[in-house]
């Protein structure tokens, strides 16, 4: 036939597909900073005022670049857990509770390994050491969650909650117990700070945007590599899509739930890792209080595509980085950026009441409820 | 016939999909109280047609007319309140809901705040009587047998007061009995004044129930005509635009030693009651067995014993001498199985991949699709190009998501996937040609006597008994879980497996 036409317009299908899925989250973005701006007027503020604060605050200086980069970087990491479980077909509540084990594992390898062996190590084996281990106990502790999934049908999202309070909770115990800083001007409850060896240095001098922030870009095209052109990606396509299908193609069906649970805990893990190893060179109690429920929000927002997921993670980063700046200016509490954040959330969720604000119709016209032979 | 007569008229009808264009100025109209058939190949555009009359798309051009009056059409609610109905080919029920509940849903009849179910079902049951349909308001859905499913879904349209009603093939997935029993509801209906507009790729019910028969090819109506002034030869030459040979040519072909062994197979369905009793049966290399029965006799959980998708209760099944009882999908396919599965969006297909990667579903992980665990796009793309080709699938390219092709073309990507697999020893083929028309059950039929000419065995299972006795060697009848006789095909007679099939007991007879 016309190969030349359909090779095209297979660019142009592609720019149609981009297109297509941010059309939704933008609209859905820009619906919820007119409500949101609505609301700061309502309560007398002024919105215009506001939201100049938070850009300022996000982007205006380089400083304001770089702590947005810091806060995106978990938020990539996170966001891309939700959104290749999204892709298998799980749901994982859990990125908050892998995240903790992953900081927990990599700043006890961080600060404890040189005591044990007695003598230091050279960073190049010392922070891989560390980084591979929180990322290892993330990924094993979502592989639990798989493995009752796949075996005994327990639901993911009933078990990574449950996952999620032993986790936080054995953390607490550690870190007010044997892993706790020993200090004696201590009273919280922190690891000490782990070896200079197993710290992932800033990128440039005298700002905090460190090494973990490129790890993270390379990590999303990465992830987006696995899932389009590798058949370990195919297969947790095809198991997230059709999972009969999937038994049918001869995909064995529980260990890839099992792997996909497995993989998604490990990118949660990094984000905790990276917390302790780029940043805070420790793990503290309460770090990172959200990132894994801000994951779920940034998947969603992201349409479970990498690209989508590093845009929005840097949309929420920029949020919650230019709120302080936008209260410092308008005296508007930091939690509206939360309400905000919700407003979008709740908007691409329910994405028919943006469709119906900008009249767009729905794409493929609503494809027929049934699978019919007729078709 | 006066003008008044027509009680929906579709003009110019033109719709444009990317790629294709599936209604090419189409007009069409229904008489009060007629049954008109559509009839037209894979892909000819009937179920589009049907969709833009009722709402589901949207034409580019074109006017619908309903008792004369132009009617603008932009969801199915438009539709309903013209009193249009449509009964797709699987149903749009909920299963955990009672007949009452599903009827009323999206109309729900309240009394003081809470559902209405006394005065709903009072109604159903009116219309039941009325119509002749039995059904009961009050039973679960999923309890139902797929004939009776689809009453729910005519009662549906009829509680709607649906005029016209919209049966897109219908028969595709019924009984033979249960197709009688739904002619005599569609006269029933007519009758009393209700228009039908009736889809079915099965040239024999055609000629017995449509007042007129409409054939559609690429687009475009062709012809409408009386059933009285034609014959099934001219109706199938009408939609192919060619001559189609309705009998299959079959030399006769010596068999080779045993392929397939099945000894003391056990199985159970999903509510846990054992549907395959203890069935024994070899399929030889180039030959085909059939196996005949009414639907729901085990069929379905047999073949999924046999191909790995359900595990067998008891027994031994070998394929050339290596035991595969209760193995995985890959073992077996590894083995040489290849496996036409019965319901190809379940199973058969993913509909959001496009056609290149449905067509290596099973395969993609082995050369030349793959490469050290990556995916070789360009091998997945031409091996596509090339099954497109031979067996002649209507797609505008093979990036096209499955879903997107018509209900025949989705099952041709998966027979073409599964006979051209490149260790082929034994294909297990549940109802391949379902849903499909004339021409192309024609080439997949001869597909299927290629593979036994070469050697390959074939386990055919089929509702279609007419497709039974025409491709197989030797005929199995399987009833109520058993095979309760084995004949050689050139023996049989229609009587005789109908009795068997109808449970007539017999000395099972070793062919
Ligand atoms: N939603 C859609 N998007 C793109 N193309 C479509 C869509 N629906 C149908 N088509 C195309 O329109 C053409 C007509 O399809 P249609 O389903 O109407 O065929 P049909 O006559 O019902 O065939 P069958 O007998 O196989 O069911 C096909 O080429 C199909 O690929
Ligand atoms: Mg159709």
């Amino acid at each position: 036939m016309q190969e030349e036409k359909q090779s095209n317009s297979l660019i142009k299908q592609i720019l149609q597909t981009i297109s297509d899925n941010s059309l939704v989250p933008f609209l859905a973005i820009l619906t919820a900073v007119v409500v949101g701006g609505v609301i700061i007027a309502f309560v007398g503020g002024n919105p215009i005022l506001a939201y100049r604060g938070l850009i300022e605050g996000s982007f205006g200086s380089t400083k304001a670049l770089s702590e947005t980069a810091v806060w995106a970087t978990p938020y990539i990491f996170a966001g891309l857990a939700v959104a290749l479980a999204f892709k298998g077909g799980l749901f994982n509540i859990g990125a908050e509770g892998q995240l903790a084990v992953g900081a927990v594992a990599s700043s006890l390898i961080g600060y404890a390994l040189p005591e044990w062996l007695g003598y230091d190590l050279p960073a190049i084996i010392h922070l891989p050491l560390a980084v591979l281990f929180g990322v290892l106990m993330g990924g094993l502790w979502a592989a639990i969650v798989g493995w009752l999934k796949a075996y005994t049908g327990g639901h993911e999202v009933i078990n990574t909650i449950m996952m999620n309070y032993i986790a936080l909770n054995t953390t607490s115990f550690l870190l007010n117990g044997v892993m706790k800083d020993r200090s004696p001007t201590n009273v919280i409850a922190r690891t000490p700070l782990i070896a200079d060896s197993a710290r992932i240095p800033p990128i440039f001098d005298g700002l905090r945007v460190h090494w973990g922030f490129i790890l993270a870009l390379l990590v999303a095209f990465g992830i987006w590599w696995l899932l389009n052109k590798t058949t370990v990606g195919f297969q947790i396509r095809t198991v997230g899509l059709n999972p009969d299908a999937a038994k049918y193609a001869g995909i064995n069906v529980k260990r890839i739930i099992i792997l996909t649970m497995a993989l998604s805990g490990m990118l949660a893990g990094l984000a905790g890792t990276i917390e302790v190893t780029g940043l805070n060179y420790r793990h503290e109690l309460g770090f990172s209080i959200g990132y894994g429920y801000d994951a779920i929000a940034i998947a969603l927002l992201g349409k479970s595509h990498p690209l989508g997921v590093v845009l929005s993670a840097f949309l929420f980063a920029a949020m919650r980085n230019g709120a302080t700046r936008m209260q410092f200016l308008t005296q508007m509490p930091v939690d509206l950026i939360s309400m905000i954040q919700a407003f979008i959330l709740l908007f691409v969720a329910a994405d028919a009441i943006v469709r119906y604000i900008y009249r767009i119709k729905s794409k493929g016209e609503r494809v027929v409820l049934t699978r019919g032979w007729g078709g | 016939m006066t003008e008044a007569n027509i009680v929906l008229e579709a003009k110019n009808i033109t719709k444009q999909f990317p790629g294709v264009l599936a209604s090419d100025n189409v007009n069409f109209d229904l008489r009060k109280g007629e049954i008109h058939a559509l009839l037209g190949e894979n892909g000819a555009g009937k179920s589009t047609l049907m969709n833009l009359i009722y709402g589901l798309h949207l034409p580019d051009k074109g006017e619908i007319f309903v008792n004369g009056k132009p009617i603008e059409i932009k969801s199915p609610n438009d539709s309903i309140a013209a009193g249009i109905g449509m009964v797709h080919q699987h149903f749009m029920l909920i299963p955990v809901f009672t007949v009452a509940e599903n009827v009323m849903l999206g109309d729900e009849v309240t009394k003081r705040g809470s559902l209405d179910r006394v005065t709903v079902a009072a109604k159903i049951n009116e219309i039941s009587k009325q119509y002749g349909l039995d059904v009961d308001p009050n039973a679960l859905v999923g309890d139902l047998p797929v004939g009776l499913q689809q009453r729910v879904e005519i009662v549906k349209t009829l509680y709607r007061n649906a005029e016209i009603v919209i049966l897109d093939e219908p028969t595709a997935v019924l009984t033979p009995q249960e197709a009688e029993d739904l002619f005599r509801i569609m006269r029933d209906l007519t009758a009393r004044g209700v228009s039908i507009i009736f889809i079915t790729h099965k040239l024999k019910e055609v000629l017995a129930v449509a007042d007129r028969i409409t054939v559609m090819r690429a687009g475009r109506v062709i012809n409408t005509v009386q059933p009285s002034e034609t014959n099934e030869a001219q109706l199938a030459n009408m939609m192919v635009g060619r001559q189609v040979i309705l009998t299959v040519e079959k030399k006769d072909h010596a068999a080779s030693g045993d392929i397939l062994k099945v000894e003391g197979l056990s199985a159970r369905d999903q509510r846990d009651l054992e549907t395959v009793h203890n069935v024994s049966f070899t399929v030889r290399g180039g030959e085909v067995l059939g196996i005949a029965g009414v639907q729901g006799n085990g069929q379905t959980e047999l073949s999924e014993a046999l191909t790995g998708l359900r595990a067998p209760t008891g027994g031994k099944v070998t394929m050339d001498g290596i035991d595969l009882t209760g193995k995985s999908p890959r073992v077996m396919t590894e083995a040489g199985l290849a496996h036409i599965p019965e319901d190809r969006q379940r199973h058969g297909l993913v509909l959001s991949y496009s056609v290149a990667d449905n067509m290596a579903l099973c395969d993609y992980y082995r050369p030349p699709f793959s490469s050290r665990g990556v995916i070789q796009q360009k091998a997945l793309d031409e091996n596509a190009r090339k099954l497109i080709d031979a067996f002649d699938v209507r797609t505008p390219s093979p990036f096209v998501n499955a879903g997107k092709l018509s209900g025949g073309n989705q099952q041709k990507v998966i027979v073409a996937r599964e006979l051209s697999r490149h260790n082929v020893k034994l294909v297990i083929a549940n109802q391949p040609t379902r849903g499909l028309d004339v021409g192309s059950i024609e080439y997949i039929h001869s597909e299927i006597i290629k593979m036994r000419d070469r050697g390959v065995a074939v386990l055919l299972i089929s509702a279609e008994l007419d497709e039974v006795m025409a491709l197989s060697d030797r005929i199995a009848v399987m009833y109520r879980g058993q095979i309760v006789a084995v004949v050689d095909s050139k023996k049989a007679t229609r009587e005789q497996l109908g009795l068997w099939m109808a449970g007539a007991h017999v000395e099972t007879t070793q062919a």
